[in-house]
């Protein structure tokens, strides 16, 4: 993969070190920060996107649509940045109806002050996560605005997939009998973005787990199974997934704690801060409802792709509720986080 | 994990839960005083494994819940001012004051930061020497040291523009406030094992021979707390009341005398409110005369605020093992954790708050 160290920034440096309000403005420094940025570093990108809106063609006669907003804080962090996660989290919003990531936009709100550099890394890191996704970025906007102190920049990425199955891939699908696997090990995103916030700079090596994940749902569908439900595990965590689907379906889902992947350092962070690694917030990771006849074989794709991914529960016909066998043998309510979680006193 | 996974054990928390079934020829309630253990208990459903003739009943060890509305409301207001930074740890951002919390100041443009030692906050202010920078100290002996280094740095590096707003509070006049009153049932005490690693053990013995009963100095795991509940029934059986500790591989007799030495210098002790028990004597700590300029309330004029908790919610009974969070008639109704009427709903080590996310939709089924 290449990186932005191999490329100089595009835009001269001693001329613009920072982002100013006139590169939003519609004139001759805006026309050369699209241009020599984002056209260049995009340059996958067909023809004609120089004008109002881009021309593709019709893939497929289902499609999957979907938009994301990122304002992570801080815009680099151990595994990843603003930028991938953009792409990541909009192609694994694709993936999770099924769907072949195929096109995404890019929407980027600057703000007054922020480095040249920076946006060239990030911007880079954009056209890395793109290509290695096998998706295109074929539209874009730009805007300016005052310093806010909000500190860098938020990124909008909305994306098309094609979607080639027959499955009605949905909460609503989730029957009892089915088994939930999830692709690997959890809350290490949470933990890694909560280790550089300012206040909190615990010694820890933990990595965002920010990734797509469209190739192993790929393969799932490839392989036949018949996929009931996937969802990402992102805000809120498993927590709030297995809470929205016990809802939606009306369904009780029993859950093993004992089976719930999580790496021993994100659970040493979680207990020291106090946090529960099940609320914690995950890049990569997805939730799949299969049959039970299906549960072996999905695991063992999903296994071949991260060799944490486990069957960590399944669903039972009764009231909606989600319950948490403990470490100790207890069943107890595993709730929706409330608000945002926040590290305790002591 | 290691020192972790080993007292979770299912097998061993049965054989532990067996032998107090055993043990306890009559009914017995014990106290467990930390706000940590009674997140414990009902997470992990260590509760659910006692015999039905022993009972825990929560005590007031939350630092947020005991923290009275009137230092939410100076906090509110000095966070408020303008030029100022104010730190806190993050449990306490969302507790209600009498009007508003810390999450909806900020959100109106106070600078109001989370910080996980009072030691960033310090460092704060000395890369913003033209802000004030405020440090919310709450807790108990457990957060104390800490807030008295960050006090003790502060003075020694002349920083002006540092202060604290200070509440903490002391573990053992509460649990004495607590015997003395004529509605008390606890039997047995469950003491904070981590309150005891800075204080030490020796503090307990007056109390348990006083009122007659067993303290049994215990950790925060399943097994800790189970193998806490044993040394304690058999202490009630045998008729005997002294100070045990269960959580010697963390909690020392002498606790740590280092942290003892430097919060008597900083502090003395003073006399405090406490939320649902009201004012009990020599129960807080306040700032020592020399480092008295180091005070948020003087220096921002806050000490005569005053303010009243809102008659709905009952956490002074919750808070004292008068009443279970799920017998208080707003809980799940009018008092919820985005809508809560109390700290003992928000809080990470709120009994009201561990029963709403582990148990509300009681019974659960089996």
């Amino acid at each position: 993969m290449s990186h932005s160290a191999d490329f100089s920034c595009p835009i001269p440096i001693q001329q613009y070190p920072r982002v100013l309000m006139a590169h939003g403005g519609g004139g001759r420094l805006m026309h050369d920060l699209i241009s020599r940025m984002f056209l260049s570093a995009f340059s996958e990108t067909p023809a004609g996107t120089s004008h109002d809106s881009t021309v593709l063609p019709s893939p497929a006669a289902r499609l999957a649509f979907t938009t994301d907003t990122f304002v992570v804080r801080p815009v680099f962090f151990p595994g990843g940045d603003i930028g991938s996660l953009a792409v990541h989290g909009t192609v694994n919003d694709l993936a999770m109806s099924g769907a072949r990531p195929l096109w995404l936009s890019a929407g980027f709100i600057l703000e007054e002050g922020l480095p040249m550099e920076a946006l060239w890394k990030i911007v880079c890191s954009m056209r890395d996560a793109a290509r290695s996704c096998g998706v295109r970025i074929v539209t874009g906007d730009t805007k300016v605005m005052e310093q806010r102190g909000a500190d860098g920049l938020f990124i909008n990425t909305a994306g098309i997939g094609a979607v080639e199955h027959s499955l009605t891939i949905s909460p609503m699908s989730v029957r009892a009998g089915d088994v939930i696997l999830v692709n690997g090990d959890l809350g290490r995103h949470g933990m890694a973005i909560m280790s550089v916030r300012e206040g909190l700079d615990f010694q820890t090596k933990i990595e965002s787990d920010s990734a797509p994940v469209a190739e192993p749902v790929l393969k799932l569908l490839k392989a036949n199974i018949e996929i009931h439900c996937l969802r990402d595990l992102t805000r809120g965590g498993l927590a709030a997934v297995l809470n929205e689907i016990a809802e939606a379906s009306k369904l009780r889902i029993q859950v093993d704690e004992k089976s719930i992947p999580i790496r021993e350092d994100v659970h040493a962070a979680c207990e020291l801060l106090g946090l529960d690694p099940l609320h914690v917030a995950c890049e990569g990771r997805f939730a799949c409802f299969v049959p039970a006849k299906d549960a072996d074989l999905a695991l063992s794709i999903l296994q071949a792709d991260d060799p944490a991914a486990r069957k960590i529960g399944e669903v039972i016909s009764e009231s909606p509720i989600v319950l948490l066998k403990s470490a100790i043998g207890a069943n107890r309510i595993l709730d929706m986080p409330s608000g945002e979680q926040m590290p305790r006193i002591c | 994990m290691k020192f972790l996974d080993e007292y979770r054990d299912a097998e061993a928390a049965r054989a532990y839960a067996q032998q107090i079934a055993q043990a306890a020829s009559k009914p017995w309630v014990l106290m467990e005083v930390c706000g940590g253990q009674t997140h414990a208990i009902v997470k992990f459903g260590i509760d659910e494994l006692l015999p039905s003739n022993v009972t825990l009943i929560h005590g007031p060890g939350c630092p947020v819940c005991v923290t009275p509305i009137e230092y939410i409301d100076k906090a509110l207001k000095i966070a408020s001012q303008p030029g100022v930074i104010f730190c806190s740890f993050g449990d306490m951002l969302r507790v209600p004051g009498s009007s508003a919390d810390l999450l909806s100041v900020k959100s109106r443009g106070a600078d109001v930061r989370m910080v996980y030692s009072p030691l960033d906050a310090v460092r704060l202010a000395a890369q913003n020497p033209g802000r004030e920078v405020v440090f919310f100290a709450v807790g108990f002996e457990t957060t104390a040291p800490a807030t008295a280094m960050a006090a003790f740095q502060a003075h020694s590096q002349g920083l002006k523009n540092f202060s604290l707003l200070v509440s903490h509070v002391l573990v053992p006049p509460a649990m004495e406030a607590l015997l003395a009153s004529p509605e008390c049932r606890v039997q047995g005490f469950l003491a904070a094992g981590h309150v005891c690693t800075v204080m030490g053990c020796e503090e307990y013995d007056p109390i348990a021979a006083r009122y007659r009963v067993p303290i049994v100095v215990t950790g925060f795991e399943p097994l800790d707390i189970l193998q806490g509940v044993l040394m304690c029934v058999r202490q009630l059986e045998q008729g005997r009341s002294v100070v045990e500790n269960q959580y010697a591989r963390v909690a020392r007799k002498d606790g740590n005398p280092h942290a003892r030495d430097l919060m008597r210098r900083v502090f003395q002790v003073v006399n405090r409110q406490w939320r649902g028990l009201g004012e009990i004597p020599l129960s807080g700590l306040g700032f020592a005369k020399e480092f008295g300029a180091l005070d948020a309330e003087k220096k921002f004029g806050v000490t005569d605020l005053h303010a009243a908790e809102p008659p709905e919610c009952l956490s002074g009974l919750v808070l004292q093992g008068r009443l279970k969070p799920v017998e208080c008639p707003a809980f799940g109704q009018s008092c919820t954790p985005e809508h809560p009427l109390g700290a003992p709903m928000v809080s990470s080590e709120g009994a009201c708050a561990a029963y709403y996310r582990y148990r509300h939709r009681t019974p659960i089924p089996a």
